[in-house]
């Protein structure tokens, strides 16, 4: 007998497996309307590849991966692509998701199919492009991508044990039990191409003692290979990823890292079978075993059922009665979550749908308190203190919580099974979990905003600076023009200041002059009649210098004559257009005070010309 | 000497009293010229808890401001509506005062992350929301179409009143599958006073 | 409607938790009122009676709904733990205070049930002992003992309700004639003295049995696990075997006498596996027992009073925190065997 391990903790929960193990599988049959979840799996969802409309056969690929960690969807029966949009989808949120709507012609017509009949000739990037185009992703609950398992990069070291888990080890699931007991043959053609592609030193599958027909099943078909079966006690959840590897190897795997790490790849039956059919069949995966059970059904037995078909297809064919069910669950009493509404589609990973009654499982008893009994954590796989983590997730103290190893927890479900208090421990980790991750998304958001907030701060202060730097500049350039304009003697330029204000000066000078040689007009710019003011009074005096009295007598009265004249007109102008009184006063009196400087200007010519005369 | 201070126990009390406060007294004083720290320390690490979203409703213009003014006494640790319990909370384990509730006078906490958007139909590129924005989360430029980095948003609220034409809406994000986490089960329903534990079962149904 | 998994539950709450620790206390009761008469029983019923009056006052303060919470049994089980670990023939008022004061104070005020940091029972006895230290010590002689006639029903109502009335002839306890010997060889003590049983005093040492035979049933019962009892018993009578010179005169007591005197298995059983007050994990309930045996042991031999069980719980009481801390289970995945 192989020496196996235990792992510390573990229930020994009511199996309740008998009930649906009383038939043989059976096919459900191909439902009217099927539904694809584009994210049936870990990682990326699917991005569709099929029209609303299109005709597609069974097997066709309707949505192809994305990215690397990510599978493809196919259509699971030939029909009619009547819809992509969000549907309602087997989820404990209750929330809808994309999918792809497929209505079935009910001739089930294959695509062609391209089987390997040698897989050895194939090498390994071949065999898991296959297994990857093939859409298949772990089949025993959790639906992380196969080939991403697979194709681990082996710099990771090499993969020394492959573990095929048989275990099953929750109540009411017989749907591996049942497949081991069918189908054992094509399992271990699964393993054995796992064993190509993995290269292991040792193989091992293991299964728990409550199984024999199944053990008996697969020794049979193991003869004459190197895979050994490996039989453990019954306990949950020995099915756990991590826990089998500690039973069958006594190495753990370490937090937060993955079995490779230790030199081990873990994989459910369902998968090898499925990759069984991939690469001899070419088929890729489109249905699975689903076993239907609960004391609300009056024949619970197992079905091989298409994927995509509503969950009410699976519950109608079993017998439900709604009446009786207080809840349906898919997947199992540990583990598995409430369904709302039971048009949902099964997906790969459906391994049960459960319908219990109310004596079958009660409805959770009233919370009370925690008496700190620590039977939690002698029940805990993962060596966890759930009885700290409660209190913990109370105060949501955060930080604890992860000094407690929080994120170790693998939600089996053991603590609260075990609680006198019925607390339901697992929801509260569950809910601090993602707690702690929005916190730190939360903590690195506002790093960043703040950063962002400095950076702004940082960016308008530099540019009141350089504005201010700018600033001086201008001034100090034109402080040194200024200096350089004073030593070339250039006076406007070294003070341009003063250069302006008498500028400003001259030209006011110059408007007042031609406002009182004019009449005022409101047309001429006064910039202008100042200059021609300033240059009429230069011309005038140059004139002026050289002239004698007379001269100066005569031009003076003809000047003044050509005022009065003016004078008139503008007046008589004025009177005509009936401008301001104003306007026509100034004109009045100015007229007046020309006349007598008119008629001094004569008396002094006369007088002059007398003296000449004489 | 020694005889005296033999002599009078009182003196020599008296003595090694003040030589010891004089010894400590110059070594507290080097201690504090030697290992003074530049700024304010505890400022920085108020401002590392606070959530940044720069919206003001503490009254103060930014976090750092706030986070100075908790620092200097001058205000109380209950202002921060973005911030909520979760970091008053905080803030009074650093502190080491009491966790008061949130002051409501500055706002109240909201539930789920916001996000502004800008109903591009209507905007007139004016620039008055990216000169408002904190955090610089608002692209355009004058006269060109303006929105709004969702991956930098804050939430603040400091965009919304300069848009003169109103175009700008503060939505919260939606739940997916993706998103969706359990909450933490109610405390013990017996637990609380009857009637409101009443009342919280018909606000939740 | 939607509900978390898991979705089965096991067979165990907390009210067959605190009846199972009722049950298994009956033969140390049958043992205790055979050798010291109805009074045990008529403490117990009144401490029950007293204790669910009192827990009913604090839920109705609190507004938390009566029925519920009075189902759980914990209030029982703390006054059989105290009615126990009383005399018997102690009058109804020293059972009343002690009982009000373990509910109303060591239990609610801290936050009900498992919110309690010490275990009320033994807070209830050590504000007895320190303020009524007459009434406390006054055991009862034992059946078996010259003519002593155990009193019988009616005179135990009277001793109880009525307590002026009644002369009860007390005598000393082994422990405290062996706290107060200093000049007789140990063989000599005990054969002088009337109330040495066999192993230890009369009455004693079988109600000591009765204990260990119940707590045997829960251990198989899975109550609780069997760190904190055998690492308490063990380290007690590591620690009287240390200093146990053959019977000197300066002797602390054989290990023997240790096991089957005063509240040792009582105290093993009923007190230390408390899990409300002890230390969370299995490691942490080692240190934890193994450091209230120690302490027993000190405060028995060394210190101002005959039995230790009640002080040396409560003082680990307050350090189970800091045991916590330091005893944390190594994950799975955290430096466990890695091949």
């Amino acid at each position: 007998m192989r020496k196996v391990w235990d792992f510390h903790g573990g229930i020994h929960p009511a199996e309740n497996k008998y009930q649906s193990l009383h038939t043989p599988i059976r096919q459900a049959g191909i439902p009217a309307q099927l539904t694809y979840p584009l994210s049936q799996h870990i990682g990326a969802p699917a991005k569709p590849i099929v029209e609303v409309g299109q005709q597609v056969l069974k097997g066709e690929m309707i949505a192809r991966a994305d990215g690397f960690v990510s599978v493809p969807v196919h259509a699971s029966t030939s029909g009619t692509i009547v819809a992509i949009e969000e549907r309602m989808v087997a989820h404990p949120s209750g929330l809808p998701a994309p999918c792809i709507v497929l209505e079935s012609d009910g001739r089930d017509q294959w695509v062609e199919l391209r089987g390997i009949d040698d897989y050895h000739q194939l090498d390994k990037p071949a065999l898991l492009e296959i297994i990857r185009q093939a859409g298949i992703a772990g089949m025993g609950g959790a639906g992380f991508p196969a080939a991403v398992k697979l194709g681990v990069n082996p710099q990771a070291g090499k993969i020394e044990t492959l573990v095929i888990n048989g275990t099953e080890c929750e109540p009411y699931i017989t749907a591996d039990d049942i497949l081991m007991r069918e189908r054992a043959d094509e399992i271990i053609g699964g393993t054995r191409i796992l064993q190509h592609l993995v290269e292991p030193t040792e193989t091992l599958l293991g299964i728990e003692d409550n199984k024999p027909e199944a053990i008996a099943a697969l020794l049979a078909a193991a003869q004459g290979t190197d895979v050994e079966i490996v039989v453990i006690p019954t306990k949950y959840p020995s099915g756990g990823e991590r826990q089998l590897i500690e039973i069958l190897s006594g190495k753990q795997v370490p937090s937060g890292g993955l079995p490779a790490n230790i030199g081990v790849v873990c994989l459910n039956i369902g998968t090898a079978l499925a990759i069984y059919r991939a690469v001899t069949h070419g088929e890729p995966l489109i249905s699975r075993i689903t076993t239907v059970t609960g004391e609300a059904l009056e024949q619970p037995q197992n079905f091989e059922v298409l994927l995509g078909s509503p969950m009410r297809f699976l519950l109608d064919q079993a017998g439900f009665q709604a009446e009786r069910s207080t809840r349906l669950v898919m997947g199992g009493p540990m583990m598995g979550f409430t369904v709302m509404d039971d048009e949902a589609p099964i997906v790969n990973t459906t391994n049960c749908l459960l319908a219990p009654t109310e004596t079958e499982l009660p409805p959770p008893s009233p919370t009370q308190a925690c008496i700190r009994c620590g039977l939690c954590a002698d029940a805990c796989p993962a060596s966890l203190l759930p009885q700290q983590l409660y209190w913990f997730a109370v105060g949501k103290e955060y930080e604890k919580l992860e000094n407690h190893k929080l994120f170790d927890c693998i939600e089996c479900g053991a603590c609260s099974f075990v609680c006198p208090s019925s607390i339901p421990l697992v929801q509260y980790y569950r809910a601090s979990k993602a707690e702690v991750l929005q916190a730190r998304k939360d903590l690195a958001k506002s790093d960043h905003a703040r950063l962002r907030y400095e950076a702004r701060d940082e960016r308008l202060e530099r540019e009141s600076l350089e504005k201010e730097a700018k600033r001086k500049a201008r001034k100090e350039a034109a402080e040194e023009r200024a200096r350089q304009a004073a030593a070339a003697g250039n006076e406007a330029e070294a003070d341009p200041i003063q250069a302006a204000i008498d500028r400003a000066r001259a030209k006011k000078a110059a408007a007042q002059q031609a406002a009182s040689d004019q009449p005022p007009t409101g047309e001429t710019p006064p910039a202008d009649a100042a200059q021609l003011a300033i240059a009429k009074a230069m011309a005038a005096r140059a004139t002026n210098s050289g002239q004698s009295p007379l001269e100066k007598a005569e031009a003076k009265l003809k000047r003044l004559r050509e005022r009065l004249a003016n004078s008139e007109t503008k007046l008589q102008q004025s009177q005509a257009a009936d401008a301001d009184d104003t306007i026509i006063n100034a004109l009045q009196s100015a007229l007046e005070k020309l006349r007598p400087k008119l008629a001094e200007a004569e008396r002094e010519l006369a007088s002059l010309q007398e003296q000449n005369e004489a | 000497m020694y005889e005296l201070i033999a002599q009078y126990p009182f003196l020599a009390a008296l003595v090694a009293l003040v030589g010891m406060g004089l010894c400590f007294g110059a070594l507290l004083g080097f201690a504090a010229e030697k290992f003074k720290t530049e700024g304010n320390p505890i400022s920085e690490q108020i401002n590392a808890i606070l959530p940044q979203t720069q919206c003001g409703q503490c009254g103060y213009p930014g976090c750092r401001p706030y986070s100075d003014a908790i620092a200097s006494g001058d205000a109380a640790i209950n202002r921060c509506p973005p911030g909520g319990e979760a970091t008053i909370a905080q803030l009074a384990i650093l502190l080491d005062v009491e966790a008061i509730p949130l002051d409501e006078e500055h706002g109240e906490e909201e539930q789920a992350a916001i996000v502004a958007y800008i109903r591009e139909d209507e905007c007139i590129g004016c620039t008055k929301c990216i000169l408002a924005c904190p955090v610089d989360a608002i692209l355009g430029a004058a006269k060109q179409m303006h929105t709004v980095i969702v991956s930098e948003c804050t939430g603040c609220d400091l965009c919304v009143e300069p848009c003169p034409v109103d175009c700008i809406d503060l939505l919260s994000e939606e739940t997916t599958v993706q998103s969706w986490h359990w909450d933490l089960p109610p405390p013990t329903i017996i637990a609380t006073d009857r009637e409101s534990s009443l009342a919280d079962e018909e606000k939740a149904a | 409607m939607r509900v978390t998994s898991p979705h089965a539950h096991g067979p165990l709450s907390t009210a067959e938790v605190m009846r199972a620790v009722l049950i298994a206390s009956l033969p140390g009761i049958v043992a205790l009122t055979h050798f010291f008469g109805f009074g045990v029983l008529v403490n117990i019923l009144w401490a029950c009676l007293v204790a669910l009056g009192c827990e009913a006052l604090a839920l109705a303060l609190r507004k938390r709904p009566i029925g519920f919470y009075l189902n759980d049994a914990s209030a029982l089980v703390t006054a059989t733990l105290l009615a126990i670990a009383m005399p018997p023939g102690s009058p109804w008022w020293l059972i009343l205070v002690g009982v009000a004061f373990s509910i109303l104070i060591a239990k609610h005020l801290y936050g009900g049930l498992g919110y309690n940091p010490f275990n009320p029972a033994m807070v209830g006895y050590v504000v007895l002992l320190i303020s009524f230290p007459v009434e406390m010590t006054a055991w009862l002689t034992p059946a078996g003992v010259e003519a002593t006639n155990t009193p019988g029903i009616l005179a135990a109502l009277q001793a109880c309700f009525a307590p002026d009335t009644i002369d009860a002839i007390t005598m000393a306890t082994p422990l405290d004639l062996l706290r107060q010997n200093n000049s007789l060889l140990l063989e000599d003590l005990w054969l002088q003295t009337p109330q040495y049983g066999r192993w230890a005093g009369i009455g004693w040492e079988w109600a000591n049995i009765g204990f260990l035979i119940g707590g045997l049933w829960l251990l198989y019962r899975r109550i609780f696990t069997w760190h904190a009892p055998v690492a308490m018993l063990t380290s007690l009578a590591l620690m009287s075997a240390i200093f146990f010179d053959g019977g000197s005169s300066a002797s602390g007591g054989s290990p023997l006498f240790h096991m089957l005197s005063g509240g040792t298995m009582f105290g093993a059983f009923f007190i230390v596996t408390d899990p409300v007050t002890s230390a969370v994990s299995n490691h942490g309930r080692l240190v934890y027992g193994a450091l209230i045996g120690l302490l027993i042991f000190l405060i028995r031999v060394w210190g101002n009073y005959p039995d230790a069980v009640a002080f040396s719980v409560l003082l680990m009481n307050f350090a189970a925190p800091f045991i916590d801390y330091y005893t944390q289970p190594k994950t799975y995945g955290h430096g466990g065997s890695e091949g």
